[in-house]
């Protein structure tokens, strides 16, 4: 089932052995994802390069093995991309996530992260696995900040 | 049964030994999904048919709106409700019916009492307490009326042992306390407060007791005369009942002296064009169309705990609490959030394991068919004075067994590979 699939070695590998989870030295945005429902805060940080690329993403923080893996899939996903392109990545995941994309094709954008897509079966997980890409896309529109999903009860 | 003494063991084979269980066929969801350990009854219980049973019996045969009809059938839905009440206040120890309010569940509940006592009771320089272990729906309508009227919010915190000591209560509730305002039983920490000492201890200097008793009513008898308290608050849908169905029992006389909380249809003797006259109670806080077939089939889960024996469900409830908590202790690296005392548990014990984030171990356990519940149960600023972002929480009823805690004991072991191998 849906479980097996997601908890699998590429996941637990990201988690495991993170390749972007550290602070950033010279960061040029930094913007904050919480997730009240779970107390899960990251803090993503992104350096632009000159050429108007993205050319480095990580994140520091605590959450769960989904929003963890999530963010490093994510990381490594964007570097070289521009604010657009990374801004179409992340509402693709985001389509994805919510069972709103499937086709294969488009998925394989997101390289890595589209192995999250089981997520879409778990509406509980949905804000942990995309906490990430919501962080990013807020600063890549609006600047440094605090971006909060919204809670539970 | 009741008023009967049991054995310290459980007869073995009989309807207390965990071993066994004869009360899974009685719950149509149980017994038509044979896989699932449902270990989250504290969140909401299964309901056994009898009730199910019962709320469809009301539309089929009995369906009316109640209070305002002449005719039979109207008739009918008024004396279902009446029974209900008289009912539940038995169930409670309450002697008389019209203590008993019908809302729609705790938080409603606790929101009358709140915001109906508040303007009178509560002003600059007062004080309300209630405990660090607070369900939001005990905290928040305490939070909001302190800002709007002036007076300050005061918590009762436990000790090291998840105890609130008398010396506690001494230092906090005093000549500026108003109102306190306590769980009964934890939802995150499964311990029983003890109630009456605070009770004792407000009322010496003047004070209001209510009591968030959602924790408690449905696994321990619960005596409002024991307990001391003015009023309290539960719910129907841990308690067999349907959701959407909430109690609120109060002293007649602190009901009498209480505002109306929602106004409208069914709440008034009389209306002007410039003003209008209350109900009695109950009816003075039961505004508009009550779920009477949700009442109806509470009656019948109510019927269904007495006739199963409150004291074999609850020598039960104990045992499984008892086992659940000392099969956790004994699992690698969980880390129980509470007492690690077996005996300390009325329904519910919460854990972490190691350093695995509570939706992964829930996530994973649900591979297995085992439902628990994770994140922060509504008790943030519990969970922050714990210093921890969440946790798990698995809470036992009656229908459940040995082997669903086994279940859940192995399927933790199976957790921990997943995130470290056999290490």
């Amino acid at each position: 089932m849906a479980m097996n699939d997601l908890y699998n070695a590429s996941l637990m590998d990201h988690v495991s052995h993170p390749d972007y989870k550290y602070e950033m030295d010279d960061a040029t945005s930094t913007h904050e994802g919480v997730n009240p429902s779970c107390g899960d805060d990251l803090v993503l940080q992104v350096r632009m390069g000159e050429d108007g690329r993205i050319a480095e993403a990580a994140y520091t923080g605590h959450g769960c093995a989904v929003s963890q893996a999530s963010a490093d899939m994510m990381s490594d996903l964007m570097v070289g991309k521009t604010p657009e392109e990374a801004i179409g990545l992340c509402r693709l995941f985001g389509e994805m996530i919510r069972g709103s994309e499937k086709d294969p094709a488009r998925l394989e954008e997101l390289d890595e992260a589209s192995c999250l897509s089981s997520v879409s079966h778990m509406p509980a997980r949905v804000k942990c696995a995309e906490l990430a890409w919501r962080t990013l896309e807020e600063m890549l529109e609006h600047g440094d900040g605090v971006t909060t999903t919204e809670g539970e009860g | 049964m009741s008023g009967l003494s049991f054995p310290s063991a459980p007869v073995a084979g009989g309807p207390a030994d965990i071993r066994t269980n004869p009360f899974r066929p009685d719950f149509p969801l149980l017994a038509s999904d044979e896989g699932l350990a449902f270990l989250d009854s504290a969140a909401t219980a299964q309901r056994p048919a009898c009730v199910l049973e019962a709320q469809r019996r009301f539309y089929e045969t009995m369906n009316a709106n109640p209070l305002r009809g002449l005719y039979r059938l109207s008739v009918e839905a008024t004396q279902a409700i009446d029974d209900a009440r008289a009912h539940v206040a038995r169930f409670i120890g309450a002697g008389d019916p019209d203590e008993v309010v019908f809302t729609r569940n705790t938080s409603e509940s606790l929101n009358l009492v709140a915001r109906s006592l508040a303007p009178t009771l509560l002003g600059p320089g007062d004080e309300v307490a209630i405990t660090i272990m607070e369900h939001h729906s005990n905290l928040i309508p305490w939070q909001q009326v302190c800002a709007a009227t002036g007076a300050k919010l005061v918590y009762l915190r436990p000790n090291e042992d998840f105890v609130i000591t008398p010396e506690e209560v001494a230092d906090k509730v005093g000549p500026r306390t108003k109102l306190v305002s306590v769980a009964h039983v934890s939802n995150v920490l499964g311990v029983e407060n003890p109630v009456r000492a605070i009770a004792d201890a407000a009322h010496a200097v003047g004070a209001l007791v209510v009591v968030d008793a959602a924790q408690s009513v449905p696994h321990v008898r619960v005596d409002v005369s024991e307990l001391g308290c003015d009023l309290m608050a539960f719910s129907a849908h841990k308690l067999m009942g349907p959701m959407g169905v909430g109690v609120l029992w109060g002293r007649r006389d602190v009901l009498e002296s209480m505002p109306p909380f929602l106004t409208g249809g069914e709440m008034i003797d009389s209306v002007t064009e410039t003003g209008a006259v209350w109900a009695p109670i109950p009816q003075k806080f039961e505004a508009g169309t009550q779920d009477a077939a949700g009442i109806y089939a509470f009656d019948a889960g109510l019927s269904y705990i007495e006739g199963k024996g409150r004291d074999v469900l609850e020598e039960r409830e104990r045992a499984l609490a008892s086992y659940l908590c000392a099969r956790l202790v004994d699992v690698p690296h969980v880390d129980v959030v509470g007492p690690t005392d077996p005996a300390a548990h009325v329904g519910a014990v919460s854990f972490n394991l190691g350093d695995i984030h509570p939706h992964d171990v829930a996530s994973l356990l649900d591979m297995d068919d085992v439902a628990i519940r994770a994140g922060h149960h509504c008790a943030q600023p519990l969970l922050a004075w714990m210093g921890i972002e969440s946790c798990c929480r698995a809470s036992v009823a009656f229908y459940n067994d040995a082997a669903d805690v086994d279940r859940l004991a192995d399927g933790l072991g199976r957790v921990w590979e997943v995130f470290h191998g056999n290490e």
